[in-house]
Parts: structure tokens; sequence; C-alpha cells
């Protein structure tokens, strides 16, 4: 309990660091956003002075001290107030952002998953069968495929399984003229026009993960107590799975979190690659219009969502092995 | 503890049994690397983009920006990888393209190792509370995910050219190597040669830069080719996005243009094909020469060592 506690306390400590982040951002650069994002905005029409105030609080226009102006913002943050987007004028960021990240969620989340479980099983082959094709293929495939730009693999995929050969979708995240409900019809729609994207991340995020297991594997493999069940006799697949792999996994999983951050960048420009209505193509349209009040609150709740699925990993961690509890 | 009694122009004790002359410490480096097969293949491939982008001007047939060409053309002869949609050689692109990445990688490598091994160091070295402090940032840095807050910066910082991105890539590229150097000088610290140079008197700087330091030279080499590989795919995509300045030549601006000029319509699939397989190439290259990094510090990595 007393480790969850802990766990819960950095937690906060790092959600906090991040949102002051994301206060201070804007105040370091050169110029005004908030005047750029308030000269723009006002092309719409007139602004309304709750508005002003908001994007003021979010962007920081020099009213009221830099503690006052903090505050306010932190009180934005608390009630999900992040202003209006004018690039989508004038809906609320926050529904915009609401919108976009299940996609996200389930299209990073899921793959992530999948890729992880296939790259460990392809580590612990490697390491297992070292020096044999099965161990070469995997690392220096995963070497060369991790090595691919997230967006060239996508457009690699989108131009010869979508263009020339047309067996998938384009872009978006269902077909036109279907809406978004709870049946089957449009959960295999999304699914269909999920795979290539899937499928990029996949490719390009396998490679660390069987380069991480396939290193530690090597590691554990090298422990007394795997000599020890070898002398005993027990048969090579019992000592590589049940003996070194069960270990070798769990220093693994501690880079699972890290690499997260990694996918989910990648992801984003996947995302503007398929037109994917996820927080990364909805970023890309905040950047390309210099939509500073989306911007901000899509790069808080992207790192909010990486911190929770990081700490979430930490607590598995803790549950998995006894001795970190401590 | 005193050493009153040591004349001013004796040498300490550790000096003689410290590391040799710092160009046969390179030597021998390079030589460990070089035995490794992966690693050979990985400094022959970087030695390709490095000469090319250092002889591009006698390499390339025309020159990149050159824009007299028939516009959207196929390969042939004259243009072996075809023209692009604002009618310039794409071969004399990618050739030319080939100096954006080696110098961002260079550079932004170089700049984020040395960040990493000042406070990988410094703060492996200290047991107080501003350990606990660089810990937290440290750690911050690592869980914020990098790309979102490089494209943030870098749309604020409009249009910065190279040196904006490289300088976001430093910031956000750093703490990897902190955090990898830091857990090696907490393991070295407690040695017997540390604890020996601090009996005699060295200063705490002398001796995490010149006791410890040269025990890492792996491990700083290692991350200096994972910061350049990062380096050069974070500006692969925020050139991608239009983040840099697009009149740039490089091959993330290329594929920028390939993909606003309809490219994937057209057909042309040799002008989205080729940019990114030098990127991947190139950064290919660098983690295949971490392989022989890898096997300088952990013996059980080397090719064909018995389990």
């Amino acid at each position: 309990m007393r480790f969850v506690l802990t766990k819960i306390g950095l937690l906060l400590l790092t959600l906090w660091a991040a949102v002051t982040l994301n206060f201070l951002l804007p105040r370091l650069m050169p110029g005004s956003p908030a005047d750029a994002a308030l000269a723009k905005l006002a092309q719409n029409g007139p602004v309304s002075p709750a508005t002003k105030a908001a994007i003021e609080a979010q962007l920081g226009v020099p009213t009221g001290s830099m503690f006052d102006q903090y505050l306010q913002y932190l009180g934005n943050v608390a009630t999900f107030d992040f202003g209006v987007s004018y690039t989508f004028f004038p809906q609320p960021v926050a529904g915009l952002v609401a919108a976009a990240l299940p996609w996200t969620l389930v299209l990073v989340g899921l793959v992530t998953i999948i890729a992880f479980i296939f790259g460990t099983l392809l580590g612990v082959l490697a390491a297992w069968k070292r020096g044999t094709w099965l161990d070469t293929l995997p690392t220096v495939g995963g070497t060369f495929a991790s090595a691919f730009p997230y967006f060239w693999t996508a457009l690699l995929l989108l131009f010869f399984l979508g263009y020339v050969a047309g067996w998938f979708p384009t872009s978006g995240a269902y077909g036109r003229g279907t809406t978004p409900e709870f049946s089957a019809a449009f959960l295999l729609d999304a699914i269909y026009h999920a795979i290539l994207p899937a499928t990029t991340i996949l490719i390009t995020s396998l490679g660390g993960w069987i380069l991480g297991m396939r290193s530690t594997m090597i590691n554990t493999l090298g422990d007394d107590y795997v000599t020890f069940a070898e002398a005993n006799g027990l048969k090579p697949r019992t000592v590589a799975i049940r003996y070194a792999a069960r270990n070798a996994i769990l220093p693994n999983l501690t880079s699972f979190g890290l690499a997260l951050g990694g996918v989910v960048g990648g992801s984003l420009l996947v995302e503007r690659v398929f037109a994917y209505p996820g927080v990364g193509y909805l970023l890309y349209t905040a950047v390309t219009n210099q939509d500073f009040p989306l911007m901000q609150a899509l790069f808080l709740i992207i790192t909010i969502s990486v911190l929770l699925a990081n700490f979430i990993v930490d607590i598995l961690y803790g549950i998995l092995d006894p001795r970190t509890r401590r | 503890m005193t050493l009153t009694d040591k004349s001013p122009d004796q040498k300490p004790a550790t000096d003689v049994a410290g590391p040799a002359h710092p160009l046969g410490v390179l030597w021998r480096a390079v030589t460990t690397i070089w035995s490794v097969p992966k690693a050979r293949i990985g400094v022959v491939m970087l030695g390709v983009f490095v000469l090319g982008a250092l002889f591009a001007p006698l390499i390339a047939p025309y020159s990149p920006t050159n824009n007299d060409f028939g516009r959207s053309e196929d390969m042939t002869a004259a243009h072996l990888l075809g023209t692009t949609a604002a009618g310039q050689d794409v071969l004399s692109q990618v050739i030319y393209g080939a100096r954006v990445s080696v110098f961002v990688g260079f550079i932004a490598g170089l700049f984020s190792t040395i960040i990493a091994v000042l406070i990988g160091l410094s703060w492996g070295y200290l047991r107080n509370k501003t350990a606990d402090v660089i810990n937290f940032i440290v750690n911050l840095f690592l869980v914020i995910p990098a790309l979102p807050l490089m494209i943030v910066i870098a749309a604020y910082l409009q249009n910065g050219g190279i040196g904006m991105i490289i300088l976001v890539v430093v910031i956000t590229g750093w703490a990897w190597g902190a955090r990898v150097l830091r857990s090696q000088t907490q393991s070295l610290r407690s040695r017997d040669f540390v604890t020996a140079a601090i009996f005699s008197g060295e200063s705490s700087g002398r001796i995490v830069f010149r006791e410890i330091l040269p025990n890492m030279t792996s491990l700083i080499v290692g991350s200096f080719f994972g910061a350049a590989t990062a380096a050069i795919l974070a500006e692969a995509g925020l050139s991608f996005l239009g983040l840099g300045d697009s009149t740039t030549i490089s091959w993330g601006t290329m594929l920028f243009w390939a993909q606003n000029s309809n490219a994937l319509l057209t057909g042309q699939w040799i002008l989205l094909f080729a940019p990114g397989l030098c990127i991947s190439l190139l950064a290919t290259s660098l983690s295949l020469i971490n392989f022989g990094v890898d096997g300088l510090s952990n013996p059980r990595l080397r090719e064909g060592a018995k389990r």
C-alpha cells in the first residue's frame, strides 16, 4: 500500500510539472502567441470578453502578476476550460480533444500491446537460439525496421496497399457517409480503416521490443540459477521460458512506459499520413493553422496520457516484482 | 585525511594506472567496433553517406534547386530518379539531402551527448538532495513524449530552419543518455580506483572527468550514436510536417513536398521511396555501429561469445 501511495504522490508531482511546463512554454517563447491567437480569432468576428480572458490566461498576455495568471490557468485546466479553437470556430477546445482522443487511445493502445507481446516472444527466441538465423533475422530486421521513419512506412503502405493495390481505404477512420455508432457493421468498418495505420506502428515499434528483450534475456541466461536449472537436466524449453524469460520480462517492462512516448510521437505522424481523426491529426491541423489554444491543450492531454500509462506500468511492475515494493 | 607530506611535483599514484594515450584508446575503440561484422557494415554505410554529403557538388548531376526541367518526369537517362513536381532533379536532391541529415545528426548528437555527460556524471557522483532534484527533472524529460514537445516548440519558433531543429532535438534528446551514464557512474564510484583517488586528495571534478569518464568511453560513444539517430529521425519528422524551413533541401522536406504535390496519386513512388530509404539506411548504419559499441562495455553481447 505504501508503494502505491508513493507512486501516486510521484504521479501527482509529475502531472503538476507537466501542467506547469505547458504554462511556461508559450511564455518562454519570443513574441506573443496570445496576440497572434487573438488577432486570428478576431477575423471570425467579435471576441467575447470571456473567450479573450481564457486565451490570455492560457497563452500568457501579461495581465496581473505571473502568479495570478498561473492560478487562473490551473483553475482553467482543472475545469477542462481550454478556451475556443479558432480553426474550428466557435467550438471549444475541450470538445474537439474529447472527440479525437478515443481514436488514438484505441489505435496506439492495442497496437502497443500487440507489439509488446510479439516483440517479447521473438526476443526470447532470438536470445535462446543465439547465432542462428532465428537470432539474426529478427535482430537485423528489427534494427532496420525501427530505423524507418514512421511516416515513411505509412506513406509506402498507403501508396502500395492503398492506391496501387486498392485493398485498403486511403484516409479516415470510417467510411464516408457513416456516423460513429455501436454496431457490428460500424465496428468492422473502423477496424478495416485502422489496419494500415496499425500495421505501420507495429512494423516500426516491433524491433525495439525484440532488441530489448533479447539483451535482457541474454543477461538472464548467464545467471547462476539458469545454469543450475540446466545442470538439473530440465528440458531446454522449460529453462528458457519458465526460468529465464519470466525474469527477463521484468526489466523490459520498465522500458515499456518510456517507449510509449516514442510510439505516441510516431503515431502522430502516421495519423497525419492517413488523415486519421485522432489527436495527432488534430495537432497537425492546429500547428499548421497556428491554433495555439488547441495545440497547448493537445500537448497537455498527450503528456497526461503517457504519464498515466507509465503509472499503470509502474503499479503492474510492483505487483509482478515484490522486490520493487520495498 | 591530509597529504601534506607529499611533495608538489609528485604525481598522484592513480595516474600510473590511468588510461593510455587518447589516440591509442581511440584506435582500440575503432578496431573493437570494426571486429564486429554488423558494426563493420554500419561503418561502411555511414562512410558512404558522409562522403556523399561532403562531395555532393561533385557527385550530383545538377544543382538541387535548379527547376528548369520538365515537371513530374519519370525515370529517364537524364534524370535517373525523375524530377519533382517543381521540375527539380530528384537524384541531385537526394544527394544534397544527405548534408542536412548528416549535419543535424552529428551536431545535435554531439550537443545532446555533452549535456548527457555533464549531467549524467555529476548526477551519478553526487549523493545529496541535488541528485533527487536532477532525478526528477531527467525522469520528467524521459516521460514527456519528445515529438509532441518538439512540434509545439517548433510551432512557436516559426520557420526557424536547421538551427531551430537542432535546438529542439537537443532540448528533448539529452535525458536518455544522462540516465544511462548516471547508472554506470554510480556503479563505478564505489570501485577501488575511485576510493584511491578520493584518498589521494583529488578534487571531485577531476575524479569524475579524469578517473571515471575514460572508463565509460563505450557508453558515451553509444549514447552519441543513439542521440544522432534520434536527431536524424526527428529532423525528418519535423521537416515532413513542414515545421522546418521548407525551402531547405533535406530528405524530410522532399517527403513533405512529395505528399503535398500528390506524388501518391501521380504514381511517382520513387519520390517517396528514395528519401525515406536514405533516412532509414543512415539511421540503421548508426544502430549497426552501436552493436559494436555494446560489445565494448558488455562482453556478453560480443559476437561469437559463448553463453
